[in-house]
């Protein structure tokens, strides 16, 4: 629309050829301009192609951020299982070096302490607990109940180091000792404006500076350093409270007194830095300290802890992406030694997808059937007759689908009208009405009526270009008319045919509101097992394993839809 | 086919009409459903069969409360109005921003032409319950999710394949030479567009902008996914009657509907067959 005077969209080709045949021997043809002609019809179509990039930009940005992101997110989120690496990441490190062979050592349920306090504060331990439930059923009840007590894990170190020097209970002592310069200095002017600006009544909503460590104590006591960090970065994040006034968690105890074992006294005398003496006296009294049994501890909080299941799982589960959502999509499941298949009695997904699979089938197949004599009737009449008719095609075709399916919901109910006419004529007893919904008896009528006019547009367009003449020409050389349809119109028709039969398969294969409403228990389809992860049961990875695999064969199959058809012969109405 | 030959055997006697009949029938499967619940949504009781009075054709057994119901229920108006307020809000957007794509798409150059069709359309291929899906995940972490902005995205995007399909399949069509004699005439390029091309492909776009309009004002799943209680729409209120308390009043709005889109099909077709006219093909 927007071409210029001289079009070069026919020049651009002769142009080229006859560059190339004249070649370097004659001077370049030049345009009005003085520039080399070639050059100019370069730029020209180049122009072309980038007006033409600019149309379509504004819509293919749109769908880019609308459509294709959000199915991108999806496939990701299939695969994607950075929860637990990122609530538990002590844990998950500490359990890099564990054999397998027997419980974890007292570090990891030391680590398993430092994440779970903060994930508790942070209420995310119950999110770790529903995600690992998902592999190991029990894991959910035991991270909600241990939530409640964690707290309290390495409580006995705490009042141990209270009662050696009551400094250990002042938020000063500890702010001293691991803060960094910087921050204790920017902390002190951040304490001092506020109260500045409270005295004057004024609004203060800047908020505290983040804590960070001093280098000193990050080599010398690193357990303590990092535990210290994550109770005051969380109390900030979660309370806003600071860590000068908060005496820490019972689980900086239970860091510093491990620090402490592990480190020997000369290391601690040649601290030169804030806090020493208490350090030094703390370390000399420490091999006295009464030694808590942490797994003991967790024994008492529930007894999955002390148990390999819970341990394996977390194991399994920790890298930040997983198979394991496609393989409990397929029925299998991840354990320690390999994948393996579902229980029994938990396997039903590969039931779902072949009953959603059979069902599309049977959907396609009955389209079929009722299709093909509706679209050979239709290209057999007289123009006006066949538009006629295809009005009833199309009003389906054009009705609400959730009228449609309301419609065969009060048709084919026990007290509806097709079994009131079955007993009016005598067919059926009244006390003996027929089931025909909520199973797939009702799935595939209600779908097949849905889908039908997919079937019956795709054929009736194919049917139109078969010539009669060919049918007569074998019926004059004596086929029978049987002989007729089969060998010579029959053929024609199977482009027409093979383009409904995917398209029908391609729509019924995703379709989640019909079999919902009609389906029952027995009638439904994998899509409503999606649905039902992502609104009830909230198991998101395995809805996005799921959908993933069912777009994959959705794509495979419009891939042959393209080859077969092409999607630029799509006709709508 | 047309009409029985005079030297037609006894056989293909039988056979032509028993055809007929299996045609007969199947157009029956396909319009009975549909027209069923007209009259049963005048029905006077709360049942959704011909009571023995409907059968009787006694006017008591008729009446018009379901139609009451749905004109002053507040679910059912709130339902109605959100359907009103979000489907032209989003045909407007697919239709703009797919025309000027598909005008772009029908130059004689353009790059990865295959592919950028293949996304366009993929809205279309998708079924709704990933795309639901996918949106849902996306959404919430955009913050959309939940708001009448999401939903009206989200349908602008499944509306899209169809207005590029339409308006494309009406360019194939169009004589390029109009535009080039309109520039000639020294008309500008957005002259030449809005009183030469537009006029012309117009009923591409109307019918595509119509098929974007059901496709929004029909969708249930996407928004059932997207869009909190505030954006429940004519079609979520029915899939929760038809769910949970199914009552005739769904009966009503269905008949409603039914007429809505017998007037939709009408216009698409009236389109149809002007567009053709318009392009010297067959009258139809």
């Amino acid at each position: 629309m927007t071409e210029s005077a001289t079009s070069p969209d026919d020049f651009a080709a002769t142009a080229q050829d006859g560059a190339q045949k004249k070649g370097a021997r004659q001077a370049p043809v030049l345009a009005a301009d003085g520039r080399p002609l070639k050059a100019s019809l370069n730029r020209a179509l180049r122009a072309q192609k980038m007006r033409a990039l600019m149309l379509i930009a504004p819509l293919l940005i749109f769908i880019l951020v609308t459509f294709v992101a959000p199915i991108a997110d999806m496939l990701f989120r299939s695969v994607e299982n950075q929860i637990v690496s990122e609530t538990f990441p002590r844990t998950v490190m500490s359990l890099e070096e564990w054999d397998t062979d027997g419980l974890p050592g007292e570090d990891t349920y030391a680590a398993l302490t430092y994440d779970f306090v903060e994930a508790a504060e942070r209420r995310l331990h119950t999110r770790v607990g529903s995600r690992l439930n998902y592999e190991t059923t029990g894991m959910s009840s035991i991270f909600r109940k241990s939530g409640r007590d964690v707290g309290d894990v390495g409580e006995a170190y705490a009042d141990q180091f209270i009662a050696l020097d009551p400094a250990w209970e002042d938020p000063a002592t500890w702010v001293t000792l691991l803060g960094s310069q910087d921050w204790l200095r920017d902390q002190a002017e951040w304490t001092a404006d506020a109260t500045e600006a409270r005295s004057a009544d004024m609004v203060f909503d800047i908020s505290e500076p983040r804590f960070a460590l001093a280098t000193a104590p990050r080599v010398l006591l690193p357990e303590t350093a990092d535990a210290y960090r994550s109770f005051a970065q969380t109390i900030a994040d979660v309370d806003q409270d600071s860590p000068t006034s908060e005496e820490p968690w019972n689980s900086v105890y239970l860091a510093l007194y491990r620090d402490l074992m592990r480190t020997d006294a000369a290391t601690i005398a040649a601290y030169d830095g804030p806090g020493r003496d208490l350090l030094v006296a703390a370390d000399a009294a420490v091999d006295g300290f009464e030694a808590v049994d942490l797994q003991a501890l967790y024994a008492e909080m529930d007894d999955g802890w002390v148990e390999m299941p819970i341990w394996e799982t977390f194991e399994a589960f920790s890298d930040p992406y997983t198979a394991g959502y496609f393989l409990a999509a397929v029925d299998l499941q991840l354990t320690p030694d390999g994948i393996e298949a579902q229980p029994e009695n938990q396997r039903v997904y590969i039931l779902l997808f072949q009953r959603t699979i059979f069902m599309s089938l049977m959907i396609m197949g009955m389209c079929v059937l009722l299709g093909y004599p509706i679209a050979f009737l239709l290209s057999n009449l007289s123009m006006r007759a066949s538009n006629l008719l295809l009005i009833l095609v199309l009003l389906p075709f054009w009705t609400s689908l959730l009228v449609r399916t309301s419609a065969w919901k009060v048709l084919l109910q026990q007290e509806g009208v097709i079994n009131d006419i079955l007993v009016w004529i005598g067919l059926v007893a009244d006390n003996d009405r027929l089931a025909l919904i909520n199973n797939q008896f009702g799935t595939i009528i209600a779908m097949t009526h849905i889908l039908l006019p997919f079937m019956i547009l795709p054929l009736y367009s194919v049917m139109k270009t078969i010539p009669p003449t060919y049918v007569r020409a074998a019926k004059s050389l004596g086929a029978t008319n049987w002989t007729a349809f089969w060998r010579v119109y029959f053929p024609q028709s199977i482009p027409g045919i093979g383009a409904g039969c995917i398209l029908v398969f391609i729509l019924s294969i995703g379709y989640y509101i019909t079999p919902e409403l009609v389906g029952g228990r027995t009638g439904t389809f994998i899509s409503n097992r999606i649905a039902f992860h992502i609104s009830t049961s909230l198991n998101w990875g395995l809805a996005a394993a799921l959908g993933s695999i069912l777009l994959a064969l959705v794509l495979a199959l419009y891939w042959v839809y393209d080859r077969i058809v092409g999607i630029d012969n799509v006709k709508l109405g | 086919m047309n009409e029985l030959p005079p030297y037609a055997t006894i056989g293909q006697r039988v056979w032509f009409y028993s055809f007929r009949v299996i045609c007969g029938l199947i157009f029956f499967f396909l319009i009975a459903p549909i027209i069923t619940i007209i009259p049963l949504s005048f029905n006077a009781e709360n049942f959704f069969t011909f009571t023995p009075g409907m059968l009787a054709l006694d006017p008591d057994a008729y009446s018009l409360r379901h139609y009451e119901d749905f004109f002053t229920n507040p679910d059912w108006q709130q339902a109605m109005w959100n359907s009103v307020r979000i489907a032209p809000v989003a045909t407007i957007m697919s239709v703009s921003l797919g025309t000027l794509a598909a005008i772009g798409l029908s130059q004689s150059h353009v790059p990865f032409k295959g592919t950028i069709m293949a996304i366009l359309i993929s809205p279309m291929i998708v079924p709704l319950i990933i795309s639901a899906a996918g949106m849902y995940f996306f959404y919430s972490r955009i913050g959309l999710q939940g708001t009448y902005w999401g939903v009206v995205l989200a349908h602008a995007a499944l509306g899209i394949p169809f207005v590029i399909i339409t308006v494309t399949a009406t360019l194939v069509g169009f004589d390029r030479s109009l535009t080039r004699a309109a520039a000639s005439l020294g008309a500008n390029p957005v002259t030449t567009f809005f009183r030469v091309q537009m006029p012309l492909i117009l009923p591409g776009v109307i019918s595509g902008g119509l098929f974007a309009f059901i496709t929004s004002f029909d969708e249930v799943v996407v928004v059932l996914f997207v869009g909190s209680a505030a954006q429940k729409t004519l079609p979520w209120q029915m899939f929760i009657g038809l769910r949970e308390q199914i009552s005739p009043t769904i009966l009503a709005v269905a008949t409603i509907l039914v007429i809505f889109s017998i007037a939709l099909l009408t216009v698409v077709e009236l389109l149809r067959r002007r567009s053709e006219r318009l392009r010297g093909m067959s009258p139809g």
